[in-house]
């Protein structure tokens, strides 16, 4: 460098605050690590750039936290780990951290919430007592995991209300907690309390957005797992009114189905009785209040493909390995007004007591689990009328 | 430096390199290490040397470097919390601690857990692999060097049961089988980048096998096992050097002797693979010696397996013809089989074979006689579906909630 350029440039170093002289450290190495890519792009950049941040000192904790806003899974899990092990290096040296920066972090609700859930953490570590009373506030947070804190105190409460028998102060609690949990587990902890033990009325597909009323068509052919990418008429258009040559002879056509499955399981045995190597479709709408981001939430044992209004948004082609609530996340954008939804459910050839169902469920809601409801929902079906044919 | 100091240097690093243990089953992954001597002949309270808890859950087994010992687990109410772990060999106590979040799905069958991987190490580094397909390589300091999401770069690559297949550092690449029913592959990964060598597509079909290494010529092979066989491949390219397409067993792995190679294939068959690594010749098949899930387990000059039934068969290395075979029972005269297993068999140079049950009994097992005898056992109390991991004169096995040292 120029000797010339090189004193002016400390004299300009030398005249700026210390905090913006010290961001300046951190700064690049953040904006190396938010580069990391997909298989392995930046890795090595991101090394070198962790291990700047890991040799300062705890004010780095906070910006490091406030740069995982916008940053890709991997490079929040670089940036994690840079914030714990500076935390554990501060921690072992018995030296101050910035306690009060990180609680005002963790109580912004505007900032990203893995990072205030991490956050909340670290101050668990250095004050468990203050992060205890802060609990109960989050019982309304955006972000699930300090959501979920302030539901576990609610559903202790609740049980111990219930365990002294003071039942309707329990129902009051749980009540609350049914309406503020949006993890699967606490939903259906909270449902066996309220229905089991005190004898209350809970809708849990509507508490979880499951949707309930279908159009369904099959059999279409699936031999030797053939189906899967073969494009059948329902793909290519959806008329309620059509009717298509599937397997056989005979044509088939849309048929009306809903569910009161309390998991909004869509059962294609149920209409079409148990069919091996068949293709289903099952065809919904979904009326949108407004334009906005949402996910799509599918369990599925079979092999699936899912369209929004017309555009494929995933597929997958494994069998019989298992389903759960909330299987598979798919970020979607939801236009204003009538969405059409439709599944393709495929089912294989095995034979296995456990390889029968051929089903799926599907449930809409927003980043944080929160179920989003179609503005023209239907009254959750009744128990004894889980399947209806087109005019019954 | 003097020639004398050169000469004591490289002697200490060939002595802490026998006494790794770094990656699921031990040399060659294959589970016996000759050079392990001194492990307890008894597991008790007086060997006993230390239990340390655990933040989550975890069927990979302990790798230990020196004197530090690594573990992996994972936690939180869907696994997405995944933990690498540093304890002192010595006294147990954590060392330091590394979390992230899996970026990969996390459902699993309930038995199985998303660290049911085991670690693997080159001495230098620490390549933490995980259900959700999380790939995390440290130092040994804890020092994060590279991260790969596979499920980020190849969003199919799951299986909804959860996947088991433990990664092995073979050369300069890390090996990693994500073999499933949809984008199933295999790949190497640099170790020092964390970017792909090579990645090849494998049969698409549910694989919970680990890659094993073959020593040909002096050349190392990596065995890729699968339901349709074994596949060779050179570890820096991926280039095939034989296969093998007998068909082989998804959950049992093989073990490996030399240029020697042992596979749940139709209960169990050794092929031996040519000195130019293009062909393999078949030796014997004994479709009676089919393992359950617990992989073979080859000592000197005999193989062992455990089938589904608990009963541990003994049988002649060269000819496959059984020796002999014991029901696993407790020792209290009961009859009360040990019950079952998912832990593998390991054993080191005194040829103890130490096992764990799912209910968690622990066996020490003397194979050098004419029958197999149970010499020790020890009830832990909690699940155990991991295999043991032997250090010089140590034993070291984990459960969900805890990790315990036996020996010196």
């Amino acid at each position: 460098m120029n000797p010339v350029l090189f004193l002016a440039t400390i004299f300009v170093l030398a005249l700026l605050p210390p905090g913006k002289l010290r961001s300046e450290t951190w700064t690049g190495p953040l904006n190396q690590i938010a580069k990391v890519g997909l298989e392995g792009t930046g890795n090595v950049e991101a090394a070198k750039a962790w291990s700047k941040l890991t040799q300062q000192g705890p004010e780095v904790i906070v910006p490091i936290l406030e740069a995982m806003e916008g940053a890709g899974p991997l490079a929040r899990n670089w940036m994690r780990s840079a914030v714990e092990t500076v935390f554990d290096n501060q921690l072992n040296a018995l030296k101050d951290l910035p306690s009060e920066r990180i609680k005002s972090f963790f109580i912004d609700r505007t900032n990203e919430p893995n990072a205030r859930s991490l956050a909340f953490d670290l101050y668990r570590r250095i004050d468990a007592d203050d992060a205890n009373e802060v609990i109960p506030g989050f019982i309304d947070d955006p972000s699930p995991s300090l959501r979920r804190e302030a539901v576990a105190q609610l559903i202790n409460k609740g049980q111990t209300l219930l365990d002294e028998d003071q039942k309707n102060e329990s129902i009051k609690v749980l009540r609350s907690a049914l309406d503020a949990a949006r993890e699967v587990n606490q939903i259906n902890d909270i449902a066996e309390l309220l229905r089991e033990q005190l004898e209350q009325k809970v809708d849990l597909p509507r508490q979880f957005g499951f949707l309930m009323y279908w159009d369904l068509i099959a059999p279409f052919d699936n031999t030797e797992r053939g189906g899967f990418d073969t494009v059948y008429p329902p793909e290519a258009s959806f008329d309620v009114t059509g009717s298509y040559p599937a397997n056989g002879d005979k044509n088939v056509s849309w048929q009306e189905y809903s569910t009161s499955d309390d998991y909004g399981m869509v059962d294609f045995n149920q209409l079409f009785s148990p069919l091996k190597e068949v293709v289903g479709y099952a065809h919904t709408e979904f009326t949108s209040a407004k334009a906005r981001d949402a996910q799509l939430r599918l369990g599925c044992k079979n092999a699936w493909k899912i369209w929004l209004n017309g555009e494929l948004i995933f597929g997958r082609d494994e069998y019989h390995r298992g389903i759960r609530i909330d299987q598979y996340i798919l970020p979607v954008e939801l236009k204003e007004g009538k969405n059409t939804l439709l599944v393709k459910a495929c089912q294989n050839e095995q034979t296995q007591d456990w390889t029968v169902e051929w089903q799926f469920q599907l449930r809409i809601t927003d980043e944080a689990g929160t179920a989003i409801l179609s503005t023209d929902r239907k009254t959750t079906p009744e128990a004894n009328a889980s399947t209806r044919r087109r005019g019954e | 430096m003097k020639t004398s100091q050169i000469i004591l240097t490289a002697l200490l690093c060939s002595v802490s390199a026998q006494a790794d243990w770094l990656n699921f089953r031990g040399p060659h992954a294959s589970g016996y290490d000759a050079e392990a001597t001194g492990s307890p002949k008894e597991l008790n309270e007086d060997t006993l040397a230390w239990k340390a808890p655990l933040p989550g859950r975890g069927l990979g087994s302990a790798i230990t470097i020196g004197d530090k010992v690594f573990v992996t687990a994972a936690s939180g109410p869907d696994q997405k919390q995944l933990h690498v772990i540093c304890f002192n060999g010595a006294d147990g106590e954590p060392i330091w601690e590394r979390r992230f979040w899996a970026t990969g799905r996390t459902m699993a069958h309930n038995k199985t857990c998303v660290a049911a991987p085991t670690p693997a190490s080159d001495g230098e580094r620490i390549y933490a692999f995980y259900s959700s397909n999380d790939v995390i390589c440290l130092d040994l300091e804890g020092n994060l060097i590279w991260l790969r999401g596979l499920t980020l770069d190849y969003p199919n690559a799951s299986n909804s049961l959860g996947m088991s297949s433990s990664p092995l550092v073979v050369g300069n690449t890390l090996v990693v089988q994500v073999e499933n029913d949809s984008e199933s592959f295999a790949a190497g990964i640099d170790k020092l980048s964390g970017i792909n060598n090579w990645k090849l597509d494998r049969p698409k079909t549910a694989n919970w096998t680990s890659p094993t290494t073959l020593n040909v010529d002096g050349e190392e092979i990596v065995a890729l096992q699968s339901s349709e066989g074994v596949l060779g491949v050179v570890p820096d390219t991926g280039s095939q050097i034989f296969n093998f397409e007998d068909g082989a067993a998804t959950i049992p792995s093989s073990a490996s002797v030399g240029d020697s190679l042992y596979i749940p294939s139709s209960g169990l068959t050794a092929i031996t693979v040519k000195t130019d690594g293009s062909e393999t010749v078949k030796h014997w098949n004994e479709s009676a010696q089919r393992p359950g899930t617990p992989s073979p387990l080859v000592i000197n000059d005999k193989v062992f397996i455990i089938n589904n039934a608990g009963v541990l068969n003994c049988a002649n290395r060269e000819t496959g013809e059984r020796l002999w075979r014991i029901r696993l029972e407790r020792s209290d005269k009961s009859g009360t089989p040990v019950g079952s297993f998912s832990g593998s068999p390991v054993a080191g140079a005194e040829g103890l074979i130490y096992l764990f049950s799912e209910a968690g009994v622990g066996l020490v097992i003397d194979v050098s006689g004419d029958e197999g005898e149970i010499v020790s056992e020890i009830e832990l109390g909690e699940t155990i579906l991991s295999s043991a991991s032997l250090d010089d004169g140590a034993v070291y096995i984990r459960s969900d909630g805890h990790l315990w040292k036996f020996g010196k």
